[in-house]
């Protein structure tokens, strides 16, 4: 073929030399294109061959699977993690707290393996002094975040250990879970509640903590003052009694910085250490009705706010 | 880098201005504090470990003797503030909102309140026996942060100090202890820098004095022994010219390493109300029982410089020396770094420098609302250690605290509020700050 056909006339006046020489650099260099494809293939071939890793093609189906919320409450930085743990059978599906339990059944059956019968956590408040009970000594201006108040003289709160109500957790919390009440009190919904910690970590006053959702026995305060004198601050505060640990099993409640603390290795589903608390600090957690105190709690009828505290 | 002047005068790069508001108390000489009916001495009045009391409920104790003993080296002694009965031993409100341990002490009303004398520790003794004696003696840093002072002073192997720096600039507005102490107990003062050079290996002294106390500067001056290596500078009237990387900056012309210590620059810098108790205490074998703080402010009617004990509740504190009836709002300490008080049960420590009261309309400013940042810079002109507030307060708004740390030195920030001062916006960046701070150490504890 000639070139100036090619290009439909006599090009030869435009080209650098005589025809058949143009026609030889062209060929050098289509020829030298595909040298080097062949090279850079080849290597891309062996490549691939030597460095090629396996992975398991069930992970990427898992993580489908999976929620996304890479909320880490399955003890795993996030979902793709947690997705290669199952298929290497380390965990199980039941770990997962954020999806539901069909959509934890298929995953079980994909895999052939168990569920895993994980019980659910879910985020506990140990403190239960919303502005209708609690007093506060200073009025705080400045940042409203929970956080930046704690650094200001502790945030005003009559009681040290005491929720701030500004909510940093509300905002924290992912999942919708935490709403604050007409008392500024957080209040956790534990149908949404994935046991993600970030609540946990926000908390300025370390108040949240995870439990099991069977755990109904609570102590709903986090006072280290002994003796009737943090009633001034907070009506429902625990005054370090003890009243609870005598009335409990054997062993059950034991006193720490005049706070109860419950063994939770120990069985207890038993209402009898919240029937004789005067304020009400220990709680049974009921599942539909919230937070119940024991008859011989004072009662808290005040809807209003508490007047700060007289200076 | 070289120190800057201005007419004459030393100081540092950057800044502010806040009014003094010295003048009222200025000139006034201190005078003793009466005991309150009951003094509460918290056990934590230091940065460091809870000193462990030695004393029961119901024991009586004289004015000077031991109560607390150190909890290891980060800790230091406790003495009874007065001659009394101790009621309890147990919990009291602090500053920091926290509940601390504390010793409920009931001053006896007829007693002479004479002050038990220890073993005294002589200049002639070792630098070990001296620190160990300052431990005892219960010093810490008189300024404001005290921070156990024989840590200090306890310089590592391989270390030195050539400068030995006594900070008499006080740059906080309102507080004018150490401008009396440097007047009336310039002798104590000079005492104590022999106790401190001799510890530290230090050859030379400065004591730096801000210019807007011209007298005492005189004073110290005519008083200045001629045998001790050292000078007396007057320094330029600037906010935070007391924090002690300012000062090493102004006078030495030498920069603190971003997360160092003043030791990588050989210097050493100590408050002159510290030194002058090391000065007063050391030679008699006594621990701290007392301080001078300033109590001033628009809502105080009597202002004056008082000695008053440690343990000293605020509110005695406040109806003895009279307050308005709007008063709104309490310091310990000045404005600018002064910690506000949550409560009035919250009694006098080692570390409270002054007493500032506020009425509702002097503070109004704080009430002012949040403006977004409109990018004027003041903040970054203002900033002494070179930080961009600006910036900082953005990314501490949305939580971005590893790029605060890890790009922007968060950690070097010492919390002056230069920048929250200056800002048209009011917005609150030294607060962000604090917070992102706590939130950092608090993620740190946790991973560790």
């Amino acid at each position: 073929m000639r070139l100036d056909s090619a290009f439909g006339g006599d090009v030869s006046g435009w080209l650098p030399g005589p025809p058949n020489l143009v026609a030889m650099l062209f060929l050098t260099a289509v020829g030298a294109i595909t040298g080097l494809t062949f090279i850079l293939a080849t290597a891309l071939v062996l490549a691939n061959k030597r460095l090629y890793v396996y992975e398991d093609p069930r992970i990427d189906v898992v993580e489908e699977m999976l929620p996304h919320a890479n909320c880490g409450a399955c003890g795993f930085v996030g979902c793709r993690p947690f997705a290669e743990a199952l298929t290497r059978g380390e965990a199980l599906p039941g770990k997962c707290t954020v999806s539901s339990g069909e959509e934890r059944a298929v995953i079980a059956s994909f895999l052939g393996v168990d569920v895993g019968a994980e019980e659910k956590l879910v985020a506990r408040l140990a403190c239960a002094g919303g502005t209708n009970v609690a007093r506060n000594h200073a009025r705080y201006h400045g940042e409203q975040t929970c956080r930046a108040a704690a650094k200001v003289a502790g945030g005003g709160k009559g009681c040290f250990w005491g929720c701030l109500g500004l909510g940093d957790c509300d905002v924290a919390c992912d999942f919708d879970a935490i709403h604050m009440n007409a008392h500024k009190l957080p209040i956790v919904d534990e149908a949404l509640c994935t046991a993600c910690g970030d609540c946990v970590e926000v908390c300025p006053k370390d108040l949240f903590s995870l439990h099991k959702e069977s755990h109904r026995l609570w102590v709903a305060c986090s006072s280290q003052e002994a003796g009737d004198e943090i009633l001034e601050d907070c009506e429902v505060a625990c005054t370090g009694c003890a009243r609870c640990e005598m009335d409990a099993p054997k062993g059950l409640i034991s006193m720490k910085l005049s706070l109860p603390v419950v063994d939770y290795s120990r069985p207890h589903k038993t209402k009898t250490p919240i029937e004789r608390c005067p304020t009400g600090a220990i709680v049974w957690i009921d599942p539909k009705a919230g937070p119940l105190k024991g008859p011989a709690a004072k009662k808290i009828i005040r809807k209003g706010t508490l007047r700060d505290a007289p200076t | 880098m070289r120190p800057m002047r201005l007419l004459g005068l030393k100081t540092f790069r950057h800044g502010v201005h806040p009014p003094e508001s010295k003048d009222e108390t200025s000139g006034l000489p201190i005078r003793q504090f009466p005991f309150a009916p009951l003094l509460i001495v918290p056990l934590v009045q230091h940065m460091g470990a809870p000193s462990i009391p030695v004393v029961e409920e119901g024991q009586e104790v004289q004015r000077g003797q031991r109560i607390a003993r150190p909890d290891g080296f980060m800790s230091v002694s406790m003495h009874a503030p007065a001659s009394g009965l101790v009621r309890r031993v147990a919990l009291a409100p602090s500053i920091s909102g926290r509940m601390v341990p504390a010793v409920y002490l009931e001053p006896f009303p007829g007693s002479t309140q004479e002050i038990e004398d220890g073993t005294p520790c002589p200049l002639e003794a070792t630098p070990e026996e001296i620190i160990a004696a300052i431990q005892d003696a219960g010093v810490v840093g008189l300024g404001g942060a005290a921070f156990p002072t024989h840590v200090k002073l306890k310089i590592p192997e391989g270390k030195f100090v050539d400068t030995l720096i006594i900070n008499g600039v006080e740059c906080e507005p309102f507080l004018t202890t150490d401008h009396r102490v440097m007047l009336e107990e310039s002798r104590d003062i000079f005492t104590g820098i022999r106790y401190l050079l001799k510890v530290t290996g230090a050859e030379n002294v400065i004591i730096a004095v801000e210019a807007n106390k011209a007298d005492a500067a005189e004073h110290l001056r005519e008083t200045f022994p001629s045998d001790l290596n050292g000078s007396v500078e007057v320094l330029q009237v600037k906010y935070p010219q007391g924090a002690e990387k300012m000062l090493f900056s102004a006078l030495l012309g030498r920069e603190v390493p971003s997360r160092g210590l003043p030791l990588d620059i050989h210097a050493l810098c100590c408050n002159v109300a510290t030194t002058a108790q090391v000065g007063q205490l050391l030679p008699r074998g006594r621990g701290i029982q007392e301080r001078v703080i300033t109590v001033t402010g628009p809502a105080v009617k009597r202002k004056g410089n008082y000695r008053i004990p440690i343990g000293t509740p605020l509110r005695f504190l406040l109806e003895h020396v009279g307050v308005a009836d709007d008063v709104n709002r309490v310091f310990l300490g000045g404005p600018m770094m002064g910690a506000a008080a949550p409560s009035l049960e919250i009694s006098i420590t080692k570390g409270t420098s002054g007493v500032t009261a506020f009425t509702d309309t002097a503070a109004e400013r704080t009430h002012s609302p949040v403006y977004p940042c409109i990018r004027c810079g003041y903040c970054v002109d203002a900033c002494p250690i070179f930080l961009d507030p600006a910036l900082l307060g953005k990314l501490a708004a949305t939580e971005q605290f590893s790029t605060m740390t890890d790009e922007h030195h968060l950690m070097d920030c010492f919390e002056c509020g230069s920048c929250s001062f200056v800002c048209p916006s009011h917005i609150p960046l030294v607060q962000r700050f604090r917070a992102a701070k706590a939130a950092v150490r608090k993620s740190k504890a946790g991973a560790a």
